[in-house]
């Protein structure tokens, strides 16, 4: 019999290697394919069935399967209620089987972009309304059309370098369908004029390294690269580097030390050249943009955020994953309805969008809907999209403390604010975590709150301030202590 | 005393460029297991770069280590993601049970590390033994990675 079992590194995490020696053990032919994203069923198998695949986990070798049977897999709610455009291909192929990756619509994009004009291509991108993933939702037309018409040589640059909690969506693209990331590249590359590219890794996903460097390879032998010359860049542990400029800083063989902007990338990026720089998953809407066409994606969405945006739950969640849906998914459908509340059971007392540097938002705002606007409006922001789930035994005075504290971590140094800041923060939480002149620290944490925000050179020093702020605003109680002895 | 004929394949590999310097670091590290002061000076005369700025960059990212490590590195994620599922607790119990903190080695020679986010929060808490990434990690699944790892 064949089965497939995902060789994500999240499945791997929980036992999928032993699992698939236990079948191959006993005679099964075994496929390896990307996984799901129903994180909470893995180790998750499939067998080919009338009905589509069936599945079955969580697996542990030596079960009865029958007991772990899951029916048919796309009827799954969690997956049937998704609309996955990035994420079509997951659990489906084999990924660096490029035979499996055109199988599945894959290549179809970069064929037509070949018959297309630079100028066509930006076009595409600029009607469909894709906004950068990365975080900041920078309309990606601008970008494309700023590096489009400067002068060579250019290069395309895929920030990798997926640092937030809670996001897991560019390692599951990286590890489980690199063909797409490397066709919208290629695409990239083509309407932009670049020659040279670089996927830029962080080195805590040594198995999506691996595989992107695979990947490559296969596409370039087998002609699909047309001379665009791509690689694989390492990180090395330096959380700023997801921030452009200090990416480019790495790249170049430095210190990750951010650049003021202007100028911006596209104009003056990698060695002083025009250089497009996207997020994995910008990347890796592309190719369905090009197939299917700018008006097809702008149906998808709400207002100004088009498409679909791969949503990672993560935490303290019944069911983590990932959800792939159109802009306007309210955050109670994703935590409620996809999640299926708290894993350990407990009242949900916060949720923290889009990383380290995102707003808490409360159990009672859980009907936002998840847009860039809406969240903004909501002093929050998508940020990569990744969602943190809190119980109620979660202290928000020791979150805000955390947050400053990393803050001072991953640092670059070069501007004041963000290196001092964080660290004259952190003293502050502390001091009122042992209750000491509370309301006088409190106003003195929005203060260093504003010089932060308005005073530092990029995100980190600037964005530090909302997971520290909102969790003042929304979780008073957690702040208001009482003095404790001064031994504590 | 460096075998610079290790430190030279390597940088020959990235054809000397200054650019790949963080390669080059990377690929000596795992070679010889940390980063010795004769390696980062004969990487400055291969790539042409000054040996201060060797030193800046093998000193700023979190990666890189001066000094010897350990056999194998444990890291500990202490996310929020992980928080959220009790990451603290843990590292306390695995730091207590290994004896050693993390930024320390243990006698038995697992250099235990604070990471902060390993791309698998949705199966929090995570761990990482070498290259072998944990979910759901507890005291005991780290114990027997730790074991497979030989240590």
């Amino acid at each position: 019999m064949r089965f497939y079992v995902p060789c994500d590194s999240a499945a791997v995490s929980v036992g999928a290697d032993d699992v698939a020696a236990w079948l191959a053990a006993q005679g099964h032919e075994v496929v390896r394919t990307s996984s799901r994203g129903m994180f909470w069923l893995e180790p998750l198998v499939e067998i080919d069935s009338s009905e589509g695949r069936l599945g079955f986990g969580p697996v542990t070798p030596g079960d009865r399967l029958e007991d772990r049977a899951l029916g048919p897999v796309a009827e799954i709610p969690f997956l049937k209620n998704q609309e996955r455009l990035i994420f079509a291909r997951a659990g489906l192929t084999r990924p660096l089987s490029l035979e499996d990756y055109e199988a599945h619509g894959g290549l179809a994009a970069l064929r037509a972009a070949r018959a297309m004009t630079p100028d066509e291509i930006c076009r595409q991108i600029e009607e469909s309304g894709l906004r950068g993933r990365g975080g900041a939702g920078f309309p990606a037309g601008i970008k494309w059309r700023t590096v489009l018409e400067r002068p060579g040589p250019k290069f395309v640059v895929c920030n990798a370098d997926e640092g937030d909690s809670g996001s897991f969506a560019d390692r599951m693209v990286m590890e489980g369908d690199p063909f797409l990331l490397i066709e919208g590249m290629a695409i990239a590359a083509r309407a932009t004029g670049a020659e040279r590219g670089f996927v830029y890794i962080r080195s805590e996903y040594p198995a999506a390294i691996a595989r992107m460097r695979a990947a490559i390879a296969t596409m370039r032998d087998a002609g699909w690269l047309d001379g665009f010359e791509l690689s694989v860049r390492r990180g090395a542990g330096a959380y700023i580097c997801g921030e452009e400029t200090a990416m480019l800083e790495s790249l170049e063989g430095r210190r990750g030390t951010v650049r003021a902007k202007p100028p911006i990338p596209a104009v003056s990026g990698l060695f002083g050249r025009p250089t497009l720089i996207h997020n994995v998953l910008t990347l890796a809407a592309v190719p369905w943009i090009v197939t299917n066409g700018a008006a097809a994606y702008r149906a998808l969405g709400r207002g100004r955020s088009t498409g679909t945006q791969p949503f990672q739950l993560a935490g303290n969640i019944a069911r983590g994953g990932l959800v792939e849906k159109a802009f306007g998914v309210t955050l109670r459908e994703l935590v409620e309805d996809f999640g299926g509340g708290t894993a350990t059971g407990r009242p949900l007392r916060a949720v923290q969008i889009g990383g380290p540097l995102g707003a808490y938002v409360s159990a009672a705002m859980l009907d936002l809907p998840m847009d860039y606007e809406a969240l903004a409006e909501a002093g929050a922001m998508l940020g990569h999209g990744g969602i943190v789930v809190f119980d109620d035994s979660v202290d928000m005075a020791r979150m805000a403390r955390f947050a400053f504290e990393f803050c001072e971590i991953e640092s670059c140094g070069k501007c004041t604010p963000c290196r001092i800041g964080a660290v004259r923060g952190r003293e502050t939480v502390e001091r009122i975590l042992r209750g000491q002149d509370v309301a006088r620290n409190i106003a003195l944490i929005e203060d260093l709150a504003e010089v932060m925000r308005d005073g530092s050179l990029c995100a980190m020093g600037g964005l530090t301030p909302m997971p520290v702020l909102s969790a003042i605003r929304l979780f008073p109680e957690d702040f208001d202590r009482a003095p404790r002895a001064a031994a504590e | 005393m460096v075998d610079s004929a290790t430190v030279d394949d390597i940088c020959a590999r990235h054809g000397d460029a200054p650019d790949a310097l963080i390669e080059v670091l990377h690929d000596v590290q795992e070679a010889l297991g940390f980063l010795p002061e004769e390696a980062l000076a004969r990487i400055a005369h291969r790539l042409n770069l000054s040996r201060a700025e060797v030193h800046g960059v093998a000193s700023f990212y979190h990666d890189f280590r001066l000094r010897p490590g350990g056999r194998v590195t444990l890291r500990l994620c202490r996310a929020e993601a992980c928080q959220a599922m009790g990451a603290e607790a843990l590292i306390e119990a695995v730091s207590r049970r290994l004896g050693a903190a993390p930024g320390t080695v243990s006698a038995a020679g697992v250099a235990v590390e604070h990471v902060y986010c390993l791309g698998n929060c949705a199966l929090a808490p995570a761990a990482m033994v070498g290259d072998r990434l944990i979910g759901r990690a507890t005291p005991e699944a780290i114990a027997a990675r730790l074991a497979d790892a030989g240590v």
